[in-house]
């Protein structure tokens, strides 16, 4: 009896684990320009070429401008390495997604979008998000610059079998509760590293209920909990998400595939070495008030006590106090983007709350879509334009300011509410102060100019 | 790898890989001179020169799979961090590069001060603190044997080419 976890990982022995760790099958490994040059310099010290360009993808994401889809007059070691990308690519046979390809975006959004995020698959990507790509059933971590060169010369990788640890929601979520606030609560109850050494798989039934993309949300956020990869037993909606797209199996491969795919689930009665169980029928929407994910309470909640001397430090970081409510803080920008809640689904549950609204005078919002072809749907839907209306900025796809590389950052001492993955110090800008929530905590914040409840806001009764 | 240093420490849970080097200095193509930021917005975590061992809280290296996280530390002359546990990624890209992720216990972590004298042995997984108690520490048996005889993962997989091919015509 095996889980998710075990069949896709007995599928892709190469050598199996011993003295030595198992050498494992890579199916796909996505690349982009940050994580990549290293490991093209040393192929080219060893005098090694791609094994399988055809399984390789690059994209460019983290540091280019999302102000226009141009380099000129853009940060010059930025431009550098995104031309270093290009050049290598080019040197090595990879297909590349780049500035002008309507398939640019965010690593983790244009994945799943394309097809080429598969159940059963093994992903790689030099990209700690890369976890994301769990929401269909396949096995995808992120890995360092070395081991991309690994993988870029045997398409393998060398890997230690990590524990199953099941991550159970039950329940039904309340309206204006998201994928977000579940995950949030998730790792306010572990820890950051809560899930060390383990891939989490997600079960239950609030997670059948989610849609693919609020599935990615999950997944995308399992680094934060410490496990390097999270999964979901690909279902119905797995199959009708990936129907058609670009790189699915067609014709008869479609159905061998779907046979195969329908395999994957755990068999009954599967072992896992860890488990947690959350009831999300009375979860309110998450929002972070400290300096790692972990650090989450429920919106209407007070920030805590501090245990130790970190935490006391996370809210001198943060200017909070202890017992002080999160709502009607103030709040100078808000993100929405990043490979955790960019996607058309996200894009439009903030547009339906700002409907009508404008964007607080004090508030910078920002709204990045995930990939070119999120920015295509949403502005055929009219979204741009209500972003626009409400006062918003309305970018091109990118990582932007859930990493800060490219000149979208929060200025010292302000406060973001940002959609993104991490509160880390500096994450969003030196000195930025940054609180983790959903799109819709997000909206809402903005038009308040304050940390604000959407469900408060119409359409939620 | 035998060697003996006098730890210097950076005594908080959790310290993120954006910490260590944050992501502004990722824009680079190479590795050189990147220990420069080590730390470069936590003036709290900044520490002298000199030392090969640098002691941190639990859960080190959580976060980020920059690889320049390892580089920053071990251009700043590092050679192992000390802790009582690390993130996953983070210990990998450790092993990967020769930068030794020591895990210790609670116990011994509370006696690790700045100055301390630390003797570490890779070869019998021994970790001595001056005038107290030697402790073994573990580490991946494979990575344990790549560092000690100089062996190249990568040149470990390729030996395998074989066996990778055979996979590949399963397909």
């Amino acid at each position: 009896m095996k889980t998710l976890y075990d069949k896709i990982w007995d599928a892709h022995i190469v050598v199996p684990e011993t003295d030595a760790p198992a050498i494992l099958y890579i199916d796909l490994h996505l690349i982009h320009e940050v994580t990549t040059p290293q490991a093209f310099t040393e192929l080219r010290r060893r005098g090694l070429r791609i094994r399988r360009p055809d399984r390789t993808f690059a994209t460019m994401d983290h540091s280019i401008p999302t102000t226009s889809r141009s380099l000129a007059g853009f940060d010059e070691m930025a431009a550098k390495q995104v031309r270093q990308l290009e050049a290598n690519c080019k040197e090595f046979g990879v297909p590349l997604f780049d500035l002008d390809s309507p398939r640019q975006g965010i690593v983790h959004v244009i994945g799943p979008e394309l097809g080429l995020t598969q159940p059963g698959r093994t992903m790689v990507c030099g990209d700690s998000h890369t976890s994301t790509h769990g929401a269909f059933g396949a096995l995808a971590h992120g890995i360092g610059t070395t081991e991309v060169g690994m993988v870029l010369a045997t398409q393998c990788l060398l890997v230690r079998k990590s524990k199953n640890f099941v991550v159970n929601f039950d329940g039904h979520l309340q309206p204006g509760v998201t994928a977000k606030d579940m995950t949030l609560a998730l790792i306010g109850k572990i820890g950051t590293g809560g899930g060390t050494g383990g891939v989490f798989e997600f079960t239950g039934s609030a997670v059948r209920a989610l849609d693919m993309e609020a599935r990615m949300t999950i997944c995308n956020m399992s680094i934060e909990g410490g496990a390097r990869a999270g999964l979901i037993a690909p279902d119905d909606t797995t199959f009708q998400y990936l129907a058609g797209r670009e790189f699915s199996p067609k014709g008869s491969a479609w159905d061998e595939a779907l046979a195969r795919w329908k395999q994957l689930p755990a068999d009954e009665g599967a072992h896992y070495d860890r488990s947690v169980s959350l009831d999300v029928s009375n979860l309110e929407p998450m929002i972070t008030y400290g300096t790692n994910p972990g650090m989450s309470i429920p919106l209407t909640g007070l920030v805590p006590a501090p245990q130790n001397a970190a935490d006391q430090a996370a809210l001198e970081y943060m200017a909070l106090v202890p017992g002080q409510p999160l709502l009607g803080h103030p709040v100078d920008v808000v993100f929405i983007g990043s490979c955790t809640n960019s996607r058309l689904s996200d894009l439009r549950s903030a547009a339906r709350l700002l409907r009508g609204f404008k964007v607080n005078p004090s508030v910078r919002m920002l709204v990045v879509p995930g990939s070119f072809e999120v920015k295509r749907q949403a502005e055929a839907e009219g979204l741009d334009r209500i972003f626009k209306e409400a006062g918003a900025e309305w970018r091109e796809a990118g990582c932007s300011m859930c990493i800060a590389m490219n000149g979208d950052v929060v200025p010292a001492g302000k406060t973001s509410v940002s959609t993104s993955n991490r509160n880390f110090e500096g994450r969003q800008g030196k000195g930025a102060r940054t609180l983790l929530a959903s799109p819709l905590t997000a909206a809402a914040s903005a038009v308040e100019g304050r940390v604000a409840d959407p469900r408060r806001f119409g359409g939620f009764s | 790898m035998k060697f003996s240093s006098r730890v210097v420490c950076v005594p908080r849970d959790n310290i993120d890989t954006d910490q260590i080097i944050p992501a502004r200095f990722l824009k680079v193509t190479d590795k050189v001179g990147i220990g420069e930021h080590l730390f470069e917005d936590r003036p709290d975590f900044r520490v002298g020169k000199g030392s090969d061992i640098l002691v941190a809280g639990d859960n080190f290296g959580c976060g980020s799979s920059r690889e320049h996280a390892v580089w920053a530390l071990m251009d700043f002359g590092f050679k192992a961090v000390i802790s009582t546990g690390f993130a996953d990624i983070f210990r990998q890209n450790a092993l990967k590069n020769g930068l030794l992720p020591i895990a210790v216990n609670r116990e011994t972590h509370a006696l690790l001060r700045p100055g301390t004298l630390v003797s570490i042995d890779l070869a019998s997984q021994s970790l001595s603190l001056e005038s107290g108690p030697t402790v073994t520490f573990p580490i991946d048996s494979f990575s344990k044997t790549c560092l000690l005889e100089n062996l190249d993962e990568l040149g470990y997989i390729l030996k395998h080419e074989e066996a990778i091919s055979a996979f590949e015509s399963r397909d």
